[in-house]
């Protein structure tokens, strides 16, 4: 252990709270007009000062808008759940595909294993719109596009290379000699991949799918293109609120709340994992 | 027929490097072999071959009378214990070791008897609770033996299973896993850099170096008829006195020139006739003598020394002679100073001759080496 002068831990509180500050004011002032109506919102100069409403959680949960113009319906806790089904979905594919495929890279050197491994990568230097346009007309032809089958197919672009190599690195830091033990005892490769492979690898594996969860949950750009209003997920959805009649900036905090909330709380679940695991020595010897 | 073969077998590792060449050796059941040579001679390849986790470029090998370079390590039959102990992380030390017995469907109260029994041969008793990343690499490497010795395999593989403990430890060890090994009958393959822990352990030793098998047999056999030269000076501590030389038969004595005009003569009785005809055929030879072969005698060859050292219970010196330097052991003190000068005699029946291209034995203390 360190030890730190009294200065020095002056300067490191100061400095922590300097960071945590910085990062988590956006969250708490989100927070705030959330519980704001648009007219406590837009006041100048703004004040922390006002009579909470849930009016706008409500608004959102009922599905029903109620500006001061008309009244229209919006489809949010909708877009939710199709963002939990296609971010669930996605990872749950990239990990069944990922995780052997990042295993066989790991322990198996074949040819143009290096440049196999490499190509999936390169999904992630693409701009998106790349292949979106082809894409586009593809899944048209072939009925993919606006099903959740067909998205979660394209958030393998985003959420298969990162597993793949984040994976990797865990398994390449098992030492291979611990498979071999197991293996001379009498067990299959299988069984020691399931039984003693990912065991190990299993703070990497949780950190990686919790990444890609993230990464897929954000993801705009392919759900805007390829999928219709009922397919869309909340970063779409929030479009909604920009209406004929203004911003409705209320409602889109509480819309932003509702939507950070299940990664935010995933990721303070598996804070632990996410710090074991992406932090290096997950396996020590 | 030999309980394990190896046959031709050959490793080359992406085309370029070959590790293992043409190897040949056969096993006795309930032999003790070891594996000995310098880092990178093929050693480990070998073993990691037999183990199945290297492939055989070519060759076979069979184990009871069954072809096993194709099978799963699963299906071979074979225990390890691993130079980098691979103990399961997420396992206590004792479950670890009995964790090598869940296939063998044995009773929870034989499992745990058996632990307790092999635990205590390594001396680890008192760290069966803990978790590996607790215990020190020395436990570490005995939970990993221990591992390997509890499994009633057909061969055990022993990878430097050693190399960490300190000394006391490892002559204790050594001793009782040799114990444990014949009572049971097991047939183990160690491998090793360390020719005392080869000697002490193995009934017959293999000396490798780069890939090729040098010299397969028992440890006084490799001490007292090395095949080649190679041998000869890899095997003994301090290592073996070499000097290159040409030899002249003159009436009854045979003569060894040295460089700087040193010369030693024999009678020639000392040598067979097999030994005198070979040496007349071809005259440039390497010769060489043990440092406890090494006499110091007034009325010998004079040599300068310029290292005394006592350790303890042996006395190395050491001496310029012949172009080279000489290592003498006495077994007690000696008031030589650097500078000296001694008198070093050599007996015939401790003479080593070696051809001096390629290294060949040609004779052993005056009788023909036998190939």
């Amino acid at each position: 252990m360190h030890h730190y002068s009294p200065l020095e831990r002056v300067l490191r509180g100061v400095a922590l709270t300097a960071i945590v500050i910085f990062f988590m004011f956006p969250i708490f002032w989100i927070v705030l007009m959330s519980l704001q109506t648009n007219e406590t919102i837009l006041r100048s100069p703004p004040s922390m000062v006002f009579e909470p409403t849930f009016s706008n959680y409500a608004a959102i949960i009922a599905g029903r808008l109620d500006s001061n113009v008309a009244s229209m319906g919006i489809e949010f806790m909708n877009n939710l759940m199709n963002s939990i089904i296609l971010s669930v979905g996605s990872v749950t594919v990239a990990l069944i595909l990922g995780v052997p495929a990042a295993y066989a890279f790991a322990r198996h050197k074949f040819r143009g294993s290096e440049d196999i491994a490499f190509t999936l990568l390169s999904f992630r230097f693409a701009p998106p719109l790349l292949v979106l346009l082809p894409l586009t007309m593809y899944f048209q032809q072939i009925g993919l596009a606006d099903t959740y089958l067909g998205l979660i197919w394209v958030y393998q672009l985003i959420c298969l290379p990162l597993i793949l190599w984040i994976v990797r690195g865990y398994f390449e830091d098992i030492p291979q000699d611990i498979e071999h033990a197991y293996r001379i005892a009498g067990h299959s490769w299988f069984a020691t991949f399931r039984k003693i492979a990912l065991p190990l690898a299993g703070p990497g594996i949780a950190a990686a799918a919790l990444l890609a969860f993230i990464f897929a949950w954000n993801n705009f750009i392919f759900a805007l293109v390829l999928a219709s209003a009922d397919k869309q997920p909340v970063t779409v959805g929030a479009l909604a609120f920009v209406t004929a009649s203004g911003i409705q900036y209320g409602q889109i905090a509480a819309a932003v709340v509702l939507s950070i909330t299940p990664t935010l709380a995933l990721a303070l679940y598996a804070q632990r994992y996410l710090v074991e695991g992406l932090s290096l020595g997950a396996v020590k010897g | 027929m030999s309980y394990l073969t190896l046959a031709g077998v050959n490793k080359i590792y992406g085309k370029v490097v070959h590790a293992v060449k043409d190897l040949d050796l056969s096993i006795d059941k309930g032999e003790i072999i070891a594996l000995l040579g310098s880092s990178g001679c093929g050693k480990t390849s070998t073993l990691r071959m037999i183990a199945g986790f290297e492939s055989v470029t070519g060759g076979s090998i069979s184990l009871d009378g069954k072809q096993i370079d194709t099978l799963p390590p699963a299906k071979r039959g074979v225990a390890m214990a691993f130079e980098g102990y691979s103990l399961y992380p997420p396992l206590t030390i004792y479950e670890n070791i009995a964790f090598a017995l869940k296939g063998s469907r044995l009773a929870s109260s034989d499992v745990d008897k058996r632990v307790r029994e092999v635990a205590h041969l390594v001396e680890i008793e008192d760290i069966l609770d803990r978790y590996p990343s607790s215990v020190s690499g020395g436990q570490q490497q005995r939970v990993s033996l221990a591992r390997a010795l509890i499994r009633d395999a057909d061969l055990h593989l022993l990878d430097e299973p050693m190399g960490q403990l300190e000394p006391q430890l490892r002559a204790l060890l050594r001793g009782r896993v040799k114990h444990f090994i014949q009572e049971r009958g097991l047939t183990a393959i160690l491998v090793t850099h360390d020719q005392t822990e080869a000697n002490a352990l193995a009934d017959r030793i293999a000396v490798m170096e780069d890939g090729e098998l040098q010299q397969f047999d028992t440890p006084r056999a490799l001490k007292n008829r090395p095949a080649n030269l190679f041998t000869g000076t890899f095997i003994g501590e301090p290592p073996m006195n070499v000097f290159p030389a040409q030899t002249r038969l003159q009436d009854d004595r045979v003569h060894f020139l040295l460089e700087d005009d040193v010369a030693l003569d024999f009678d020639r009785a000392s040598f067979s006739d097999a030994v005198v005809e070979r040496l007349d055929r071809g005259t440039e030879v390497t010769i060489g003598i043990r440092p406890d072969a090494v006499n110091l005698d007034s009325n010998g060859k004079p040599a300068k020394v310029f290292v005394n050292q006592w350790l303890g219970d042996q006395t190395h010196i050491a001496a310029e002679f012949a172009g080279g330097s000489i290592v003498s052991v006495e077994h007690q003190r000696l008031a030589l100073t650097e500078g000296e000068i001694i008198g070093i005699t050599i007996a015939a029946q401790d003479l080593h001759i070696f051809e001096s291209s390629g290294g060949r034995a040609i004779s052993h203390g005056g009788q023909l080496n036998e190939r």
